[in-house]
């Protein structure tokens, strides 16, 4: 399955792309999964997910927690800390 | 009823205000909050500030929360403008203007709405000080601000 993951801000800095399309691997279920497996891929990633607990996550816009399930997600994204206002 | 929108360019707080309450005789209280890019953060001095905001869904949250707080309170007009790009001090960030036959209702609205704007709306900022730039922290105080709302009321989505 491929899904479009979107970084923004330090992660998107880090990560040094706005966006792309991946295949996913087969046995990745949940956010948590996706992301340990994306820490994996080189020292950009490694580095945006250095400290996962602080990296938000949305599935098709909305906000999701580690433990959702990625499901039909048709795109992913990955942010810090909202500071809007 | 509400609008909601996104832009580049500043805004006029007082047309907003104006345009909600045209032509109507129901509503006794209007609340304007505008945030403004300042000059100071926590000690040191702030040149420019940049929003950066994810499309789509920056929309489709502050909708949710404006639903949320149509819920609550009983609103006769709502509209949020929240800005993107570089903006100095003194420039515009944000507006939020409430309406509602009272006070109370007005008020707690457009708190409702700039306390979860802080913490849940897809927006970062990016400070420029003195040749550097840094992304701005979340606050403690903002989280703690958006989750007096939880104890009220139904959460919506995970955090």
């Amino acid at each position: 399955m491929s899904v479009t993951l979107r970084y923004f801000a330090w992660v998107r800095e880090r990560i040094g792309k706005t966006e792309e399309v991946v295949e996913l691997p087969a046995g990745l279920r949940t956010v948590g999964d996706l992301v340990a497996w994306l820490a994996g891929r080189g020292e950009e990633y490694a580095h945006a997910f250095e400290n996962p607990k602080v990296v938000r996550a949305a599935i098709d816009r909305t906000h999701v927690r580690p433990d959702a399930a990625i499901g039909q997600a048709r795109e992913i994204a990955f942010f810090p800390p909202m500071t809007g206002g | 009823m509400a609008t909601i929108r996104l832009q580049r360019e500043d805004f006029d707080a007082a047309a907003e205000a104006a345009k909600l309450t045209r032509g109507r005789s129901d509503i006794g209280a209007v609340v304007t909050f505008a945030g403004v890019c300042r000059d100071h953060e926590a000690g040191h001095g702030v040149a420019a500030l940049t929003l950066e905001h994810y499309p789509g869904m920056a929309e489709e949250e502050i909708a949710r929360h404006v639903a949320e707080a149509e819920k609550r309170w009983p609103l006769l007009g709502v509209t949020v403008i929240h800005r993107y790009g570089r903006m100095v001090p003194g420039d515009n960030i944000v507006l939020v203007v409430t309406c509602s036959a009272h006070r109370a209702a007005a008020f707690a609205a457009a708190e409702f709405l700039m306390d979860y704007l802080k913490t849940r709306a897809p927006f970062w900022k990016q400070e420029e000080r003195a040749g550097a730039t840094a992304w701005v922290d979340p606050k403690d105080t903002d989280d703690a601000a958006a989750e007096r709302w939880e104890q009220t009321g139904r959460r919506d989505a995970a955090e």
